[in-house]
């Protein structure tokens, strides 16, 4: 009775309703409105980095300010992003603490709101929970530090274990990879550094927890996950933030690195207010026998612009994307996925499934390269969308470059609607219009939703029961 | 008056009458039969009962168990007590039996209330047991990739759960061979209470000799033109419907 036992959990409080609260703003450490120089100058120094972070932070700088918005191939919805309007460092001031007790009394409400600290006791191996542009609290357990897990926050890590940590930063994404890997690069404060040694498995998952209080913020959480040869983890990230009149930005960047034979499972679920901008580059490289899987789920944000991606650099290398995401009204989810064999023998797989609701919209961006120059390589890509609505939307734009010896690809997309005599079939059993409709869009993803932690199954699920609520006519 | 009672009952589809006028009276604790060619609107009916948006009741009454369930909501009409088992029922991608019957379930309890799970699990084993379901089927999805006698017993599953004042059950025998037949025949009469009346809408004499009716209809041009007891499908079989219809 397994269906039982899950019920029992509590909720992660990701959805939009029980997040939508905030509290008196109140920082010792304002970088301002707007960016230039200054700006990242003073993150820097309150940050108290060393000159090679702040010389890599003006170089992004200067190529942030150089690009253009990619206004050419995406949404034109990006000009209306002012970044002249956004505060780009908020910070108290207060070291990051190691127990909940420790933490000042309005974060930890807001943290304890959103049910995190009871998933810690509940089922994880460590969390860290971000506020604004700062880590507030941060722990791990035990036996994993005794296994010499590093598990802290991006400064830290940059800080402490600058043998691990420099060599990797900024070469999985560079700066220049993006417009918005160079916002991130010069502006980045948070995220996570984790450091799995040889042939540890973490068993239970990491969690960040990031957490927008601030108006006309913008979250630059910074990233980096090494797992050296033959370990194991998997890390989960939540996101929410209240809703605010003005945009919100979130622009992270997040680089993986699969030392040989090494997996990684990357969760998210994003559920940021309507209003934030979620412009997100996640890339893993993956060595010889090893395993990148991105499992991604949007539900939020009114721009979301992610499209996870794996290099596959060693023979035999392993990629995948598994990706749900839900366009509600005005909202447009333009997600995908990027898969890069460089090497002989790799595989990779793509599964989207896309839900558009009311006059929302989401787009599949997939890239598949395989060079000529490889051979005995296979992607196998499923695109599934499903329109709720009539004036539902949804696009495909696959890229597939794909040339040598023994390589395939294969892509395969569907689009439906939701039918109509399903539903009817539905309510002539007693469920209600909205409640055939999520269950009937809940049955779409729903080989999908098996694969996210049980824990966060049972959220998605409910999530997206709260987002077919009002989606009836 | 406990039952079914259509009166007078006129239904148009795209300016069409497909039921024109009928009037029919099933009590509880009867079986009644429909019987009659393609296209008099059998089908039809069903759907108008059950308040398919297409299927819009242009004047008359449907009363169940005395209610009036003309302008109620699929949804109300269901938990009112009124199933149907579909001619052709709907594949739910998934959805599993199992969490499909149990929502079904709650929905007809009060807000924050939920059916005991090892209760129903240990029903909804018995009933497949006694339909001679497969019992992994609980965790596949609803009617997905089933064969036609499957979807029929699915429904005929969900028939058994819900446990439904009225039944009324569209073409149960098409589809099926003839051990699926003998099985889902058992289940119908099972079901049959005095509680309960069904209606089953059938083109072959083969299902009422499984399933033996009060009284038998035949149905041509929207409405109910003969009446008469279980003889009547036999003369059906053998004469065909022109002597009737005609």
């Amino acid at each position: 009775m397994s269906e039982d036992k899950q019920e029992q959990i509590a909720n992660l409080n990701l959805d939009r309703s029980t997040s939508d609260f905030r509290y008196a703003e109140d920082y010792a450490y304002d970088a301002g409105v707007g960016l230039n120089e200054n700006v990242v100058r003073y993150i820097s120094k309150v940050k108290d980095e060393p000159q090679w972070i702040l010389d890599f932070r003006l170089k992004a700088l200067k190529i942030f300010l150089e690009k253009e918005n990619p206004t050419h191939w995406a949404s034109e919805r990006l000009d209306e992003l002012d970044y002249s309007k956004i505060r780009y460092y908020l910070a108290k001031g207060a070291k990051k603490k190691k127990t909940w007790e420790e933490v000042p009394e309005d974060v930890k409400r807001t943290f304890e709101r959103l049910g995190v600290p009871e998933q810690e006791r509940a089922f994880l191996a460590g969390v860290d929970a971000q506020f604004d542009s700062e880590s507030a609290y941060s722990n791990m357990k035990e036996n994993l530090q005794k296994d010499g897990v590093i598990f802290v926050d991006s400064t830290e890590g940059l800080k402490k274990y600058p043998d691990i940590f420099r060599p990797w930063f900024g070469k999985v994404i560079a700066p220049s990879d993006n417009k918005f890997s160079a916002l991130n690069s010069a502006v980045f404060s948070g995220g996570s550094f984790i450091y799995v040694p040889k042939g540890v498995k973490v068993m239970q998952p990491l969690q960040a927890y990031f957490r927008i209080n601030a108006e006309s913020f913008g979250q630059f959480e910074r990233t980096l996950i090494i797992a050296d040869e033959g370990s194991e983890l998997m890390y989960m990230e939540g996101c929410t933030a209240p809703k605010y009149d003005t945009g919100t930005l979130h622009s992270a960047v997040v680089e993986l690195v699969a030392l040989k034979g090494a997996k990684i499972q990357y969760v998210t679920v994003q559920n940021w207010s309507d209003n934030v901008y979620n412009l997100v580059t996640k890339r893993g490289e993956a060595a010889e026998d090893a395993q990148i899987r991105w499992i991604d789920c949007n539900i939020g944000s009114g721009l979301t612009m992610k499209y996870p991606a794996v290099v596959l650099k060693g023979k035999r290398a392993r990629g995948e994307v598994i990706s749900i995401a839900l366009a509600n009204r005005g909202q447009h989810q333009d997600t995908g996925a990027k898969m890069i064999h460089l090497a002989d023998d790799t595989t990779s797989n793509v599964v989207s499934k896309s839900v558009s609701i009311s006059d929302g919209r989401a787009s599949y961006r997939g890239l598949v390269y395989i060079p000529g120059n490889v051979k005995n390589c296979r992607n196998n890509t499923v695109c599934d969308a499903l329109l709720v609505n009539e004036n539902s939307r949804t696009d495909t734009y696959p890229a597939i470059e794909c040339s040598g010896e023994n390589n395939s690809v294969q892509h395969e997309a569907s689009v439906s609607k939701l039918s109509a005599e399903q539903i009817f079939y539905m309510r002539q059993r007693g469920l209600s219009e909205t409640e055939a409709m999520s269950l009937s869009v809940n049955g779409f993803v729903n080989d999908l939703i098996k694969e996210f932690p049980m824990e966060y199954s049972v959220e998605l699920k409910r999530l997206i029961e709260l987002e077919m609520e009002g989606s009836v006519g | 008056m406990q039952g079914l009672e259509i009166k007078n009952l006129t239904v148009k589809v795209a300016g069409k009458k497909v039921v024109d006028g009928m009037n029919l009276c099933v009590p509880a604790g009867e079986v009644h039969a429909i019987m009659g060619p393609n296209g008099t609107g059998k089908s039809s009916l069903s759907k108008a009962i059950a308040g398919h948006p297409n299927y819009p009741v242009e004047s008359g009454e449907i009363l169940l168990n005395g209610e009036s369930l003309v302008g109620l909501s699929p949804d109300e009409i269901s938990r009112k007590g009124f199933f149907l088992a579909f001619q052709y029922p709907v594949e739910i991608p998934g959805v599993s039996i199992a969490n499909f019957i149990r929502a079904c379930l709650n929905a007809r309890l009060p807000e924050g209330q939920e059916v005991n799970a090892p209760e129903f699990y240990r029903q909804l084993r018995e009933k497949m047991v006694e339909l001679k379901m497969d019992p992994k089927f609980t965790s596949r999805s609803v009617n997905e990739g089933f064969s036609g006698g499957e979807k029929k017993r699915c429904d005929i599953l969900q028939m058994l759960m819900l446990n439904p004042s009225f039944a009324m059950l569209d073409e149960i025998d098409s589809g099926l061979d003839i051990d699926a037949l003998r099985i889902v025949s058992e289940s119908v009469n099972k079901a049959r209470s005095h509680h309960r009346g069904m209606l089953l809408i059938t083109h072959y004499h083969r299902l009422l000799e499984y399933v033996r009716p009060d009284a038998v209809h035949v149905m041509s041009g929207g409405k109910i033109v003969k009446s008469g007891g279980p003889e009547l499908a036999v003369e059906l079989e053998s004469k065909g419907y022109d002597w009737i219809a005609g």
